[in-house]
């Protein structure tokens, strides 16, 4: 008998309790789930001693307990969050999932396109058997990240999305994660699959956050395959409360000339690791990766991504930002492979970032490993502060120092926010960034 | 208007000023001169209310108010408005939208009604042809990419719009070719009257041949070491920095300089 690695027997036993629960004559996903739970109960988790988790220590996720818990009651959401969880007036599908399970009361599924499946994956796993077999947990395979594994472990639901060929979704999709922990502390392991088939387009946001002060665990996956000449927009915005752990991985499997973007937001949570991870795997496929960070008090936000270019011509463009006030940490960890035979590859990446406060740190890790050789590669990282060069001018305008930090702080993520093409989602973090930015600068007065 | 007396400062570890003496009067517009490191721009933070240059010494009186004690935006909501040598870029923040702030914290601070988005684009235009600035640079944000020229005609332009009572122009004419430095001038000259006070700092005579000065005064080594009408301008002109800084140094001494 191997040692029991450090914190995994909360996890192990309740396992053991959901292997008990009856499979719907799915005996694949039970056997997956075993292989999966043995994979990770081999690996453990990730310690900083490994590379990728060198700027992030887990060891307060390790200590905690959580558990599989039932879904809160509804009225849990009040009626003024959901508005605002929902960015009211969207007037688009929300599928909503409570502690990581489905909630149709509380979901709305606009008319779509023929063709089209849009489900909970529970029930998909139960209708669509053999799709979901044939594509649960291949492009996230669980190879690189142990979460992964155990993401796999414990999948039972989240989102389904199926985009048959030649089918434009004009409407976006979003799918509201809302954790609680009511007793015990809660976890939930969502698990999202989004195939876009060839010549379609989608766009989906997923949104994660949590009612109340106790902690409770979030470990989401999202697969993404998008088949040729697919166009694949996805948007992140992570505003977990700030006593949750959230781990993510989204992972997109590129076939030739797909286009996916990922515009991944990070606002709450104490304790956040977001990868995205893709896989530019048919000529001439394009990815472009955002990301902004707005942190403060104790947040750490780490946030990794790798773009592997395997196939030739293929283009990505790389742009994450971090606000870091209080006490925080931002970290961003990017990787780009370019394969021997990726010809033309051509790649952008940068990290910039603003530190609001002394305590505030920023770590940046660009790493380009290029084995081809006619590329165009880049990569670019600043950290830094306020400019008081800027400052003073915007001063000597007669704008007061508050108005002028605010101004600048916003002028800072104006590009990433510019980006979001869904309205009522930019205007929602538009708001929220305002209630949340001005607020810090009392705290931060530089000298006086 | 503006009273200096005897204004000391230092900025990064040094003495730069060493005792500024200077009164200026409203309506007049007084001329600046000096070589590299004198302490002209200097000059020009300090009464802009700059925090990293440090005053350490003197008083400078604004219609009768202690200039040193307010932060740099009540000076600008006072009427002080400083045209900077190299204005700073500031991505993510168009103009209009800087203009508008500035105006209405101004006007506010006045007890004039804000201007709404019409009443201020209307009045933009209208200002637009003192300095013939193209209305798409106004669109952008806060001098990036901009020309030197631009530069330096965007200053000038958000002089005309916050109509401030003292304006210190700072070496607003280095780098501009003649065609711009005439837009810049008759800019300047456009907006001279009774009411306003002018500080032109500059390295250059050639400047004061477009904005004609009440007073020309050259400073050097932190200290004014002469004074006097247009015609020192055009003596400097022709005898450089280091004749009339050995011409005056005696003159200037019985004044009680030291």
């Amino acid at each position: 008998m191997p040692e029991i690695r450090e914190g995994i027997e909360p996890y192990l036993e309740a396992f053991a309790r959901l292997r008990e629960e009856p499979s719907d004559g799915n005996g694949w996903l039970a056997r997956r789930r075993e292989e999966a739970m043995a994979r990770f109960a081999a690996r453990g988790f990730p310690t900083t001693r490994e590379e990728a988790w060198r700027y992030t220590s887990l060891q307060a996720l390790v200590r905690s307990r959580f558990e599989l818990r039932p879904a809160p009651r509804p009225e849990a959401l009040t009626p003024a969050l959901f508005e605002q969880l929902t960015f009211e007036p969207w007037d688009c599908t929300h599928l909503v999932f409570l502690n990581g399970r489905f909630a149709p009361g509380l979901s709305r599924i606009a008319k779509l396109p023929p063709g089209v499946r849009l489900t909970s994956l529970a029930r998909a796993i139960r209708d669509d058997r053999d799709f979901v077999e044939e594509h649960l947990g291949r492009a996230a395979d669980g190879s690189e990240r142990s979460l992964t594994d155990l993401n796999l472990a414990f999948t039972t639901d989240g989102m389904f999305l199926h985009v048959p060929r030649g089918t434009v979704l004009q409407d976006p999709i979003h799918a509201l994660f809302v954790s609680m922990s009511d007793g015990a502390a809660a976890m939930s392991h969502p698990h999202n699959l989004i195939v876009v088939e060839e010549g379609s387009q989608a766009t989906v946001v997923e949104s994660y956050a949590g009612i109340g002060p106790a902690a409770y665990l979030t470990n989401a996956v999202t697969e993404v395959v998008a088949h040729s000449n697919a166009v694949v927009d996805h948007y992140r915005l992570e505003r977990e409360q700030t006593s949750a752990f959230h781990l993510s991985l989204v992972e997109a499997r590129l076939d030739r000339s797909a286009v996916f973007s990922s515009q991944a937001i990070a606002l709450g949570g104490r304790l956040v690791r977001q990868d995205v991870r893709v896989v530019l795997d048919g000529e001439g496929a394009e990815c472009t990766l955002n990301g902004l960070s707005v942190l403060d008090g104790d947040q750490h936000v780490d946030n990794h991504t790798f773009i592997d270019h395997a196939r030739p011509h293929g283009t990505s463009r790389e742009l994450y930002k971090g606000v870091l006030d209080g006490r925080s940490r931002g970290v961003f960890d990017g990787t780009i492979v370019v394969r021997p035979e990726a010809q033309k590859s051509d790649a952008r990446q940068v990290n910039r970032n603003l530190l609001l406060s002394e305590e505030a740190l920023a770590d940046s890790k660009p790493t380009l490993q290029i084995e081809a050789d006619d590329v165009k590669c880049s990569h670019a990282a600043t950290i830094g502060q306020l400019e008081e060069d800027a400052l003073f001018y915007l001063q000597s305008r007669g704008l007061g120092e508050e108005t002028a930090r605010s101004l600048l702080v916003n002028a800072f993520v104006s590009d990433i926010v510019g980006r979001i093409r869904i309205e009522p989602v930019r205007a929602g973090l538009e708001c929220l960034l305002f209630t949340r930015l001005p607020r810090h600068h009392g705290a931060t007065r530089v000298g006086a | 208007m503006l009273e200096i007396r005897n204004l000391r400062a230092r900025a990064g570890g040094k003495e730069i000023l060493n005792g500024i003496d200077l009164t200026v009067r409203a309506g007049e517009v007084h001329a600046i001169m000096g070589p590299n490191g004198s302490g002209k721009s200097t000059l020009a933070h300090v009464l802009a209310g700059r925090e990293s240059v440090e005053v350490t010494g003197g008083e400078v009186l604004y219609e009768g108010k202690n200039l040193l004690d307010l932060g740099p935006e009540m000076r600008a909501r006072e009427g002080i408005f400083l045209a900077f040598q190299y204005p700073v870029e500031i991505p993510g923040v168009s103009n209009m939208y800087l203009l508008k702030a500035a105006l209405n914290a101004i006007r506010k601070h006045r007890g004039q009604p804000e201007l709404d988005a019409i009443e201020f684009l209307a009045m933009v235009k209208e200002r637009m042809k003192l300095v013939e600035i193209d209305q798409g640079l106004l669109n952008r944000a806060v001098n990036e990419g901009f020309s030197g020229g631009e530069k330096k005609r965007n200053e000038i332009f958000q002089m005309a719009v916050l109509d401030p009572r003292l304006a210190i122009l700072d070496e607003t004419d280095s780098g501009l070719d003649i065609d711009a430095l005439r837009v810049v001038a008759g800019g300047v000259n456009a907006l001279r009257g009774p009411g306003r006070a002018m500080i032109v700092i500059t390295h250059y005579q050639r400047l004061l041949n477009h904005i004609v000065p009440d007073r020309v005064h050259v400073l050097a080594q932190g200290r004014i070491v002469t004074t006097g009408g247009r015609e020192l301008a055009l003596r400097l002109e022709e005898k450089g920095y280091a004749g009339i800084g050995n011409d005056t140094h005696g003159a200037a001494a019985p004044a009680g300089v030291s």
